[in-house]
């Protein structure tokens, strides 16, 4: 890969020294051109109709297995007393949380002023969208008559009924559903510049007329800036607690019950940290290709790739630490229930399914303790998958072992899922790919506006005033780089 | 521009104001502060990213937009509430594993996400009000060379409206700042 003797180039060997978040020639309108080239090229390339006739056909396979389900029953997929939820709860639960990162990059490394998110933040952005809808589905499909979902809505009905608003399920439908517009809102508000320029370089009427609507008459007006900025902070302020809001409260949909190996107070944390965990996997498994395909190594550097996997890391101890409170807690609590489901879970009929997210989520990241992983899209790429698996099955472990095997050994069973499960798992991921690639086709893939801010040239000529364009190092080196350049 | 079609020939075009172009973001907020300083009100910059410094260049006066934000979390919060508190604790009790009918502890999810979406809402909203968005026409879109505005190009503008206006004058003083180019915009 073209990427390797980069790489070395940009690594930052001297650690008081930040590397530039843009690497080689790059002005203002190369930044432009770079971006807004891959959208405007007339058709996409080869790999892109490979890609999309893949991931259409597994959304298809989706639509197909939906359609089987309402017309068949929920009888068609392995859930049974006494384990109701399988795959659909595991794929609501792993899909929402692979949307977790896309916030954390956009909301919470804005708040903590790290520059480096620019490159990443709309690629993840959309990522939390099209994550969401996949999650949003689940819960929705598994109902077992889903035209009642309205149902759930507080309105005024003829049963003259509210929704029980004492019960976490509740809760878990305001949560993502407002989880999925602030991400929608903050999303387009970040895009709306980037899709003005698009509109300003559009060639034909239907892009110029499709563009100039979405970007809502936007013409860079320091005005309209000011007030963007203001915006722009205030909802990454509100996303902040909104994303780890999201997670606890779908883990209270688990800790909130009395059942053994859910009921417990490490939960809403433990849950956040594996979304986040989760999430920058995705996000690398996804971005290394693309970066990679579209050549753009210059603006998403090994920095950008080095940052996640050292957040990957510390979210996977984070996670791992609690997989370890988990069993304490069951031996301290002297609770028998609770000590025989965590034994159970490591030794018992779900075993296999145990020490795989043993493997993938305590093993495999401990890697990223050594640079040259960090460094190696490659091998970034391998990890990322690995936790992926690692993660979806530690949802399936959680709500499977302690559903399976509960108080009453009369009651326990084996759950194990139909081929339409398995299909609407495989399915699920078609739909997700298929946004993905209509984004990367239509939509402005990096935030334009906001790399121009990060680089030198947006702020370099005012001296003493160190701007959102000064990055390379703090105040001491600024005063090196002057006498570098020959000035006082 | 365009040759002028039927509807636009009806009337006279009007002078909406001058575009002078600067080269970088330096030139620009030098340029800004001298235009403040002249007294100009009617004026705007333009420039394909948030500069940092140019609200004060520009003499902006901070946004009014976080006290929406503001407005609109206490209303979900109080809606949010409200809502939990008529529905299970008051118009239609049910019991349910012997939960009190209305417990704030319970109540917090709902009265939070509530808080943060009409919060946001709010601040999204106010956002596309205060910059009179949708605006899909302004005069400035068609100027030459103005498609760079959200690329790599710098604009001042001073409108005709502005009382310290004058065509000659005006035009005059952007060049003496070190504009690139000064152009009319028509309206």
């Amino acid at each position: 890969m073209s990427s390797v003797p980069l790489s070395l180039l940009e690594a930052a060997e001297d650690p008081r020294r930040r590397p530039p978040l843009v690497l080689g020639d790059n002005d203002f309108a190369s930044v432009t051109e770079k971006v807004c080239g891959i959208v405007e090229r007339p058709r996409p390339p080869l790999a892109w109709y490979i890609a999309f006739a893949v991931s259409s056909a597994l959304t298809a396979l989706l639509v197909a297995m939906l359609a089987y389900l309402f017309l068949a029953g929920i009888g068609v997929w392995g859930l049974n007393i006494p384990v109701g939820w399988g795959f659909d709860i595991t794929n609501f639960v792993f899909w929402v949380g692979i949307g977790h990162a896309g916030t954390l990059i956009s909301a919470i490394l804005f708040l903590f002023r790290q520059k480096w998110r620019t490159g990443i933040n709309r690629f993840a952005e959309a990522m939390t969208i099209f994550a969401v809808i996949c999650a949003g589905m689940f819960p929705a499909i598994h109902t077992g008559r889903p035209w009642f979902d309205y149902w759930l809505f507080p309105y005024p009905n003829q049963m003259q009924v509210w929704p029980n608003f004492r019960s976490p399920l509740i809760w878990d439908v305001f949560a993502v559903s407002t989880y999925f517009t602030v991400s929608l809102m903050f999303w387009y508000t970040g895009m709306i510049p980037d899709l003005a320029t698009l509109r300003d370089r559009a060639t034909t009427r239907l892009r110029r007329i499709v563009y100039g609507v979405l970007s809502l008459g936007w013409r860079g007006s320091g005005r309209h800036w000011h007030r963007y900025e203001r915006v722009y902070l205030l909802l990454a302020a509100l996303a902040t607690p909104l994303v780890l809001s999201v997670h606890s409260v779908v883990s209270f949909d688990f800790a909130v019950s009395q059942l053994p190996g859910w009921h417990s107070t490490i939960f809403p944390p433990y849950f956040v940290a594996g979304a986040i965990f989760s999430g920058f996997a995705m996000v690398l498994t996804l971005l290394i290709p693309v970066r990679s395909f579209f050549h753009l190594e210059e603006l998403i550097t090994t920095r950008h790739l080095e940052n996640m996997a050292k957040i990957t890391l510390a979210t996977g101890l984070i996670v791992a630490y609690s997989y370890g409170i988990e069993f304490f807690m069951a031996w301290y609590s002297g609770n028998p229930y609770e000590k025989f489901t965590l034994a159970n879970r490591a030794l018992g009929p779900y075993a296999w399914a145990f020490w795989i997210v043993l493997f993938c989520n305590v093993v495999v990241p401990q890697a990223l303790w050594f640079k040259r992983p960090r460094t190696t899209p490659w091998m970034l790429v391998g990890i990322s998958i690995l936790i992926n698996v690692g993660m979806w099955f530690e949802r399936f472990v959680i709500i499977v072992t302690s559903l399976s095997r509960d108080f009453i050994p009369s009651s326990w069973g084996y759950y194990k899922p139909t081929w339409v499960e398995l299909c609407t798992l495989a399915g699920s991921f078609g739909l997700f790919l298929t946004l993905f690639l209509l984004f990367l086709r239509f939509g402005p893939m990096i935030a334009m506006a906001e790399i121009k801010s990060v680089m030198p040239a947006a702020g370099l000529e005012r001296g003493p005033h160190r701007g959102h364009g000064q990055y390379w190092g703090e105040i001491p080196h600024q005063h090196e780089r002057r006498q570098e350049e020959g000035q006082p | 521009m365009s040759e002028p079609t039927a509807a636009t020939a009806a009337r006279a075009p009007r002078t909406w104001g001058l575009l002078a172009e600067f080269d970088t973001v330096g030139a620009l907020l030098a340029a800004l502060e001298k235009v403040r300083d002249a007294g100009y009100v009617a004026f705007d910059a333009y420039a394909p990213f948030p500069i940092h410094g140019l609200d004060e260049s520009m003499g902006i006066r901070m946004s009014r937009l976080p006290w929406l934000v503001a407005a609109g979390g206490a209303t979900g919060a109080a809606a949010g509430l409200l809502l939990q508190w008529w529905t299970n604790g008051f118009d239609y009790k049910y019991l349910v594993s012997g939960k009190p009918f209305f417990g704030l502890p319970a109540a917090i999810p709902i009265t939070f996400e509530l808080t943060v979406l009409l919060a946001s809402l709010g601040a999204f909203i106010g956002l596309l009000v205060a910059n009179r968005f949708p605006e899909l026409y302004h005069p400035v879109l068609p100027a030459r060379g103005f498609a760079r505005a959200t690329t790599d190009g710098f604009f001042i503008s001073v409108e005709a409206r502005d009382p310290a206006f004058d065509a000659v004058g005006t035009r005059e003083f952007l060049e003496k700042l070190g504009a690139k180019q000064v152009e009319k915009v028509e309206d």
